[in-house]
């Protein structure tokens, strides 16, 4: 993969670093998000899994 | 607590769900014209404003924008307001949204077929409509946060995340594919050329796919799955994986609309891997909406509104699957320009926006009108016309996509094409083409019925306009976390916060691939020989760009041996250094042009545009007369020219101040050139006696369009000769 940046953008200067640089920024992103989606709580979940279905709409009944 | 009192507005949702259906008939009736257009090409015989070129990117905007785009907004302000127990913060906003919206798309409708076009796909408006849009977007997006601000409900749910992630994404994505240089009130020019052109348009065109057509839509999912089926999210966590992953990797997929393009290698691999990794939170968010039905599949059997909503979420299944199986190099090769990718789209504008928009229209209009659907059958009738209209409409263009791809590629022993002529692969296809329109009519008769059926249903109700409710007013929390409380349940409580970090998330993948390519001139190989086009020539491209010929033809040979033994040398990045906007198209209704410069002669080509079944018998290109007799408008050309040197393009102060003078001299070539054909001579001839006769004023050839015309055609590929290259 490298071989084809290299090719086309050698005029940058340190460009072998950019795709390190791109895995870490994903692999942390997906860290951090199923750290977060994990630790989340039950409570909490089950909660705000209900917003849409609480709610004093008359008409829900319809239909 | 102190129970508040407010009301819901339900006018502005009433509202958009009208202009839904309105333009939701307009925009399947152009569509369906067109696809009649394959199979009687003169259906619209000598009305330019009529003719297919002009009418297909009606279609995909009445489509895009004014269908989908009324029924996001329909379904945004009647479950934003409940989510978060609040009213609209401004109605005056929310009404300049709806009308501003409503008068871009009569903009639209007017300008379009009038020749008004950009011609870059699904952004083809031009400057002044794409100044309206950004405004009337911020409209919105300024209600939208305004409103949350405002709200009663601590949390925000996950269809607001995808609200928000819409709003900013498609913002960001309009500003940066529409920077053109006005030379005219209706006339620009892109600002960027060639390939980074079709890069930044494709990074619209792909994510313009997946932040209007998609996020949007996945919101309303996530708000109108549980509420028809009464139940909440299958896995609230799987949302919230699948928020932040889609809008992290969708953006980083556009590439793969242009593979085996002059586009650099590096941004083609870029797009595939990240358009494959797309597959998993796509597939997490369909598997989380058909699971939110556990338990209460039997509501399917009965319900319509599950019914849509069911194979809407199978749609896109479906679509998203194909996706990243389309981005894949090999299966790429087959697809691309064929009607392989029409089918692929329409899976996902007739399956899981259209069936979405239904289920909705069909679940909010009863409580809208306090009153119950006029018919259950009826609706039942449009859920099986729509599902039998998807099939009939896709499966024929998978298999025309096939047919017509193996033959493109299939050779003789001796090396020759077997079909070395386009038109076999054309004819071949036909009676899927008459399929497809079957396919359509009945997804439109559908929509008919739905037409019918809300019409009936309102009348037997009464209106609410305000609709009462009463939730507590929200308590003051610390800015801070709070002890206990999860990072993500923070999150969502601070809405700025939340918008932050979405536009980061969708900007990493977005800078990734645009700065480069902008930035870096080595990145395209520059020719020598390529030279700026002449004024003539420069006038032609716009009349192709008025015309929408990009709609039918490419203008970018792959490097196939199949291709390059077709249409000639495959072509090189540096050769579109001065097309602004790029023209390579996406479809290959007709055969590549890239190359056409100099195959034909100017008396073919003349022939070929006032008929082109005079030249290529069977052809289903419709006449273009106009281009033949009208005059070619020259009034603007010095400043075409003048801001083409503000984009770079290096014309001297001396060729604009010629440019006049140069056209003449061309177009005078071109006339001598079509004196030739003693067919021509007789009948222009017999034209100019006949003005002469009756005192009517007469435009000599030189000064007509197709002389433009063909002085672009001639021109386009010419730069470059495949002996040139080996020297």
């Amino acid at each position: 993969m490298l071989k084809f940046v290299k090719n086309y953008m050698e005029t940058i200067s340190g460009i072998e670093i950019y795709p390190i640089i791109s895995l870490l920024i994903f692999f942390t992103f997906f860290v951090i998000l199923f750290w977060w989606v994990f630790t989340a709580k039950k409570d909490y979940i089950n909660k705000v899994s209900q917003l849409p279905l609480d709610n004093n709409n008359q008409n829900d009944i319809l239909l | 607590m102190e129970m508040q009192q407010f009301h819901y507005d339900n006018k502005i949702v009433t509202k958009f769900i009208y202009a839904t259906i309105v333009f939701g008939v307009v925009g399947m009736l152009v569509g369906l014209i067109l696809a009649f257009m394959f199979l009687f090409p003169n259906m619209t015989d000598g009305i330019s404003w009529l003719s297919f070129g002009r009418l297909r990117p009606l279609h995909t905007n009445a489509v895009i924008f004014a269908f989908v785009g009324n029924a996001m907004f329909a379904g945004i302000y009647y479950s934003l307001q409940r989510l978060l127990k609040a009213r609209m913060a401004s109605d005056l906003l929310s009404n300049i949204n709806f009308w501003g919206w409503q008068l871009i798309i009569v903009a639209a409708a007017i300008s379009l077929p009038l020749g008004y076009s950009t011609s870059k796909e699904y952004a083809e408006l031009e400057w002044p409509i794409d100044i309206a849009i950004a405004l009337i977007w911020v409209v919105f997006g300024v209600n939208m946060i305004w409103t949350i601000l405002k709200r009663r409900q601590r949390h925000l749910y996950v269809a607001i995340w995808f609200y928000i992630a819409t709003f900013v994404t498609v913002a960001v994505l309009h500003i940066f594919n529409s920077l053109e240089l006005p030379v005219s009130a209706l006339k620009s020019y892109s600002v960027y050329a060639g390939v980074q052109d079709a890069l930044v348009q494709w990074w619209y065109g792909h994510n313009a796919v997946a932040f209007f057509l998609t996020t949007p839509f996945l919101g309303l999912m996530y708000y109108f799955v549980p509420k028809a089926a009464n139940r909440p999210v299958y896995s609230y966590r799987l949302s919230i994986v699948h928020f932040w992953s889609l809008i992290f990797i969708y953006i980083w997929a556009g590439p793969h609309h242009l593979l085996y393009t002059a586009l650099p290698e590096w941004a083609q691999n870029l797009g595939v891997a990240f358009s494959v990794m797309l597959l998993m939170p796509s597939w997490g968010g369909m598997i989380n909406g058909l699971l939110t039905l556990r338990g209460a599949w039997d509501k399917v059997r009965t319900d319509p509104v599950l019914k849509f909503l069911v194979v809407a979420i199978t749609g896109y299944g479906m679509a998203t699957f194909e996706g990243p199986t389309l981005s894949l190099k090999n299966v790429n090769a087959i697809a691309h320009f064929t009607d392989w990718i029409i089918a692929h789209v329409h899976v996902g504008a007739l399956a899981w926006n259209g069936f979405m928009a239904f289920g909705i229209i069909y679940y909010l209009v009863p409580r809208l009108f306090k009153t119950k659907l006029f018919s259950i059958g009826l609706a039942n009738l449009h859920f099986w016309l729509g599902t039998l209209g998807i099939i009939m409409y896709a499966l024929p263009m998978y298999v025309a996509g096939f047919t017509q791809a193996s033959m493109w590629k299939q050779f003789n022993p001796d090396g020759t094409l077997v079909y070395g002529n386009f038109l076999e692969t054309v004819s071949e296809i036909i009676p899927m083409y008459w399929m497809r329109a079957i396919g359509g009519t009945l997804y439109l008769t559908g929509m008919l019925i739905l037409v019918y059926n809300i019409i009936a249903t309102i009348k037997s109700g009464s209106a609410v306009t305000d609709e009462l409710a009463e939730a507590p007013a929200l308590e003051r929390v610390s800015k801070h976390r709070l002890a206990g409380e999860g990072w993500h349940s923070w999150l969502e409580r601070k809405p700025v916060q939340l918008t932050i970090l979405a536009t980061v998330a969708i900007l990493i993948g977005g800078i990734v691939q645009i700065v480069p390519t902008i930035l870096v001139k080595s990145n395209i190989p520059t020719i020598a020989s390529v030279k700026p086009y002449t004024p003539l020539e420069l006038e032609g491209r716009d009349l192709y760009i008025r015309e929408g010929c990009v709609g039918c033809h490419s203008q970018m040979i792959r490097p196939f041996r199949s291709e390059v033994e077709r249409y000639g040398e495959y072509s090189k990045a540096g050769e579109y250094v001065y097309d602004h906007p790029f023209l390579w198209g996406s479809k290959r209704t007709g055969p590549d042009l890239h190359r056409i410069g100099g195959k034909y002669s100017d008396n073919w080509h003349l022939n070929h545009m006032y008929d082109p079944r005079s030249t290529s018998s069977g052809s289903i290109m419709p006449n273009y007369k106009w281009l033949v007799t009208s005059e070619l408008d020259k009034s603007q050309t010095e400043a075409k020219m003048k801001t083409m040197v503000s984009l770079g393009v290096p014309y001297s102060e001396e060729e604009i101040a010629n440019a006049q003078q140069h056209m003449l001299d061309q177009g005078t070539q071109i006339e001598n050139n079509l004196y030739n054909d003693p067919d021509f001579v007789a009948s222009y001839e017999a034209d100019k006696n006949n003005a002469a006769q009756n005192g009517r004023p007469f435009v000599e050839m030189k000064n007509r369009e197709i002389v433009a015309m063909i002085a672009y055609l001639q021109r386009l590929g010419t730069d470059i000769k495949v002996k040139d290259l080996q020297e």
